[in-house]
């Protein structure tokens, strides 16, 4: 073995269609390492593990693997060279076993059959190599989430992996399970494997990895080690910021309370109810005020969200804005009214994946935005180049597709959609949801802007930070029901987890 | 972040010309195939071939824009041929009270027939290949029960047969004016009206429109209701050219030329994205090779053999490209 690291990127340079998304980037990675990637959405994280693992091809720049200069052309050549990504959707088969599942594809043969009593043995081996007590024999879909996401990282071992790509491995492990996830990486260190994890939660990369490497806007800023690196410092790093300007305005410049401004509510629920899920659920929320919604998973939060959108039928109850009793068969009586509902699920309740940033901003707004009946292009335009300056939406254009834009900034034309048809309430269920920290903290100050303005908002979220830092009342829910009201001096992290942990 | 990585990358960031323009796989195929023919089958170059071409497209290219519409929310219409052969039927039965009552009859009852389509499909969550596969077979039954048991039906009625028959000024056949003005309609439809985008957004991502205050119900029952309005049109032109209903054999099969076209032309059978200006050259296309084989004198039953490797290789030429 020589000097060389295992892995070296260096200068590497990719370029889509003219716009430049890595550029003169260097990644080192040693034998037995443990690497964080960090950067805001856009920083070219997954651009870089893509030119790493073959799915693209890079369009400049060098790379050494164990010494020798590589050019993966494909995920498969990678592979066979012993770089394998693993993702946080795990592609695996449900009712397949777990050896099937690691052996996928190049299973052990005897006679032209398969060999299974080897896969078996072999697959165990690895599992118990990794400290996992799995049996290789259960079908994966009777396994819990972590244990299939260990799976994905035992195929990955079996394949040969020395270097593994570890993408948000721990985006749906319990705490408990993210300590197994711990274990099985500690080991695959102490075998000298290198591995690039990626994550948002910066607990994690200090719990788990050696290095950190920083990118900002396509751009090499930074590797580090990560013992004795302050946290403050990492995110100056990420954002391009000098770190006196952070302690001045604090992190996210999210800090101030608003009082409701009116004696009369600008949104009342009274008793809204369906089957078990919400249970006479009354609100009051006010003009100017962010209404801050906690609740643990399953606790109804945002079961009420969609019933004062319309979006879900209750059994009874009653919602009323401005005073005015509103009748919610579907969104579009809420609409309507003036309220607008920003979905937990960008994905699959938000983007249109195959529009442009103009067509998904003014989806909503459309019926405003016509000439006799025609939907003009002007006044898209006009809302479209309004917006993505006042929200700051990185795209190339209005007619960049939505799909290509990362999730911090899809969330922004998402938030325009509903803003720009001038809305009196704003329900935001989990705003700045796996969003980077950059867009995160502009998504924040732009609600408290908002509020500011005189609208009313009801945030759900389930980072308790968040919520103190930036609500000036937080109900609490629980098993469908409120379950405390919080104000003033009493909110705290404490009194919210108190709250949601009470038993009836 | 996390979804950056696992999302496709286009190359080539859209421009709104690209969303509506037909692929360009398509176009290029249509004008191969139509050179092709110009140099190697003799009187192809021709303006009667040429108008001959266009008129018997009609029908298919007029029950593949409708059906153009219904992929566009993600739907399948199988239903069409049917309801050409119900719209027919209506027509020659109550041709004694007047060629445009009976005409307008015809419309009216097939409408309503794919709006039953749309709400079932819609409100009772039933699938599309289902529904409309029900109504295929049941509508051909009801066509033939409506043309007593199926039997030919000859008319003599020149306000009915001027719609398949006659031309203006004596060279413009009037399918072809009306399925150019309906192709007109349908750009303009898709492309430029609330109507036509709510369309593409149903279909793009169905929660995305419901919580954006789109009726999805209602924009799923217009769009099949078009497709039955369309498909009825188509029934009572080559009715018309005909000068007779023929209950048992209208529309056999027009629902898989449709389909054809309109994939061919570069709409994603997925939803979500759709070409008018696509369907037409994937019409045109099929058409051609079609007239081109009779031309030949190629047997048909080599010719259907032909035209499907024609289709999966247009198709090809379109799949979605990686990195």
């Amino acid at each position: 073995m020589t000097n060389e690291p295992l892995l070296r990127m260096q200068s590497i340079r990719k370029v889509f269609s003219g716009v430049v998304a890595l550029d003169d980037v260097n990644f080192t990675l040693e034998r037995g390492e443990v690497h964080s990637l960090v950067g805001e959405n856009g920083a070219g994280k997954s651009t870089l593990i893509k030119v790493m693992t073959g799915a693209y091809n890079r369009d400049g720049g060098e790379m050494f693997f164990e010494g020798k200069p590589v050019n993966f052309r494909t995920p498969e050549e990678a592979q066979n060279s012993g770089v394998v990504a693993v993702y946080q959707e795990v592609n695996l088969l449900m009712f397949r076993t777990v050896a099937e599942n690691m052996f996928l594809g190049r299973e052990p043969r005897r006679f032209g059959l398969i060999d299974w009593n080897k896969m078996y043995r072999e697959a165990g081996e690895v599992l118990r190599n990794l400290g996992l007590q799995i049996d290789p024999k259960a079908v994966l879909g009777s396994l819990n989430i972590a244990s299939r996401q260990m799976i994905a990282i035992a195929r990955g071992v079996s394949l040969g992996a020395k270097i593994l790509v570890l993408d948000e491995p721990t985006s749906s492990l319990t705490e408990r399970e993210v300590g197994l996830l711990y274990d099985v990486i500690r080991r695959l260190k102490e075998q000298g494997t290198g591995i690039v994890y990626i994550s948002h939660r910066f607990d994690e990369l200090y719990a788990v990895c050696d290095k950190v490497t920083v990118l900002r806007d396509g751009k090499f800023i930074a590797t580090r080690p990560l013992a004795g690196l302050e946290r403050i410092d990492l995110v100056c790093l990420m954002l391009g910021k000098q770190r006196e300007d952070l302690e001045r305005k604090g992190a996210t410049a999210f800090g101030e309370h608003h009082e409701a401004q009116a004696v009369q509510p600008l949104l009342e629920t009274e008793n809204l109810t369906r089957g078990r899920r919400l249970r006479n659920v009354s609100l009051r929320a006010g003009r100017g005020e962010i209404l801050g919604m906690a609740g643990l998973l399953g606790s109804g939060r945002t079961e009420v969200a969609r019933a004062v959108f319309g979006a879900d039928a209750v059994d009874r109850g009653k919602v009323s804005l401005e005073g005015k009793p509103l009748k919610l068969n579907s969104p579009n009586d809420a609409i309507k009214a003036g309220i607008a509902f920003l979905s937990e699920d960008r994905k699959a309740e938000g983007i249109v994946p195959e529009w442009s940033v103009r067509e998904n901003m003014t989806l909503a707004a459309l019926p405003a935005l016509t000439n006799l009946g025609v939907v003009s292009r002007a006044k898209q335009n006009e809302i479209v180049e309004k917006f993505m300056r006042r929200l700051g939406i990185k795209a190339s254009s209005g007619e960049q597709k939505i799909r290509e834009l990362s999730g911090g900034n899809q969330q922004k034309v998402l938030l325009a959609r509903w803003l720009c048809k001038n809305p009196k309430f704003l329900i935001l269920d989990e705003p700045t949801r796996g969003i980077d920290i950059g867009a995160k903290g502009e998504i924040q100050s732009l609600i408290n802007e908002l509020a500011d303005e005189g609208l009313g908002v009801l945030m759900i979220s389930s980072e308790l930070e968040e919520l103190v830092e930036g609500s000036s009342r937080i109900v609490v829910m629980r098993d469908g029901e409120c379950a405390a009201e919080l104000r003033g001096a009493d909110i705290s992290q404490d009194s919210i987890i108190n709250a949601m942990a009470e038993t009836n | 972040m996390a979804e950056a990585i696992t999302q496709p990358m286009a190359k080539r960031s859209a421009s709104s010309f690209a969303d509506y323009a037909p692929t360009y796989g398509a176009a290029a195929a249509l004008v191969l195939l139509i050179l092709a023919n110009v140099v190697l089958t003799p009187n192809f170059a021709d303006v009667d071939n040429f108008r001959n071409i266009l008129v018997q497209v009609t029908p298919t290219m007029l029950v593949a824009i409708g059906m153009t519409f219904v992929i566009a929310t993600g739907g399948i219409d199988l239903s069409v041929g049917s309801l050409m052969a119900i719209a027919s039927a209506v027509a020659a039965v109550s041709l004694d009270y007047g060629a445009y009552p009976a005409m307008l009859a015809a419309l009216v009852v097939v409408t309503l027939i794919g709006a039953f389509n749309g709400w079932l499909i819609s409100t009772f969550k039933i699938q599309p290949i289902i529904v409309t596969l029900a109504i295929l077979i049941a509508g051909r039954g009801v066509a033939q029960v409506i043309s007593n048991g199926g039997q030919l039906i000859p008319f003599s009625n020149p306000s009915f047969e001027f719609w398949g028959k006659d031309s203006l000024f004596g060279i413009l056949p009037v399918p072809i004016l009306v399925m150019a003005v309906i192709i007109g309609l349908a750009i303009f439809i898709l492309r430029a009206t609330i109507f036509g985008r709510h369309v593409i957004a149903v279909g793009g991502n169905e929660n995305a429109a419901r919580l954006s205050g789109i009726s999805v119900n209602r924009t799923k029952i217009m769009v099949y209701a078009l497709s039955g309005l369309l498909a009825g049109i188509a029934g009572l032109i080559y009715t018309a050219r005909l000068g007779a209903s023929d209950a048992s054999q209208v529309g056999q099969t027009i629902e898989l030329d449709a389909i054809a076209a309109t994939v061919v032309g570069g709409t994603a059978l997925t939803g979500g994205r759709a070409t008018v200006i696509g369907t037409v050259i994937g019409a045109l296309i099929m058409q051609i090779i079609t007239t081109s084989f009779n031309m030949n004198g190629i047997k048909f039953s080599y010719a259907l053999v032909i035209k499907a490797a024609i289709i999966l290789f247009v198709v090809y030429l379109q799949r979605p490209k990686s990195h």
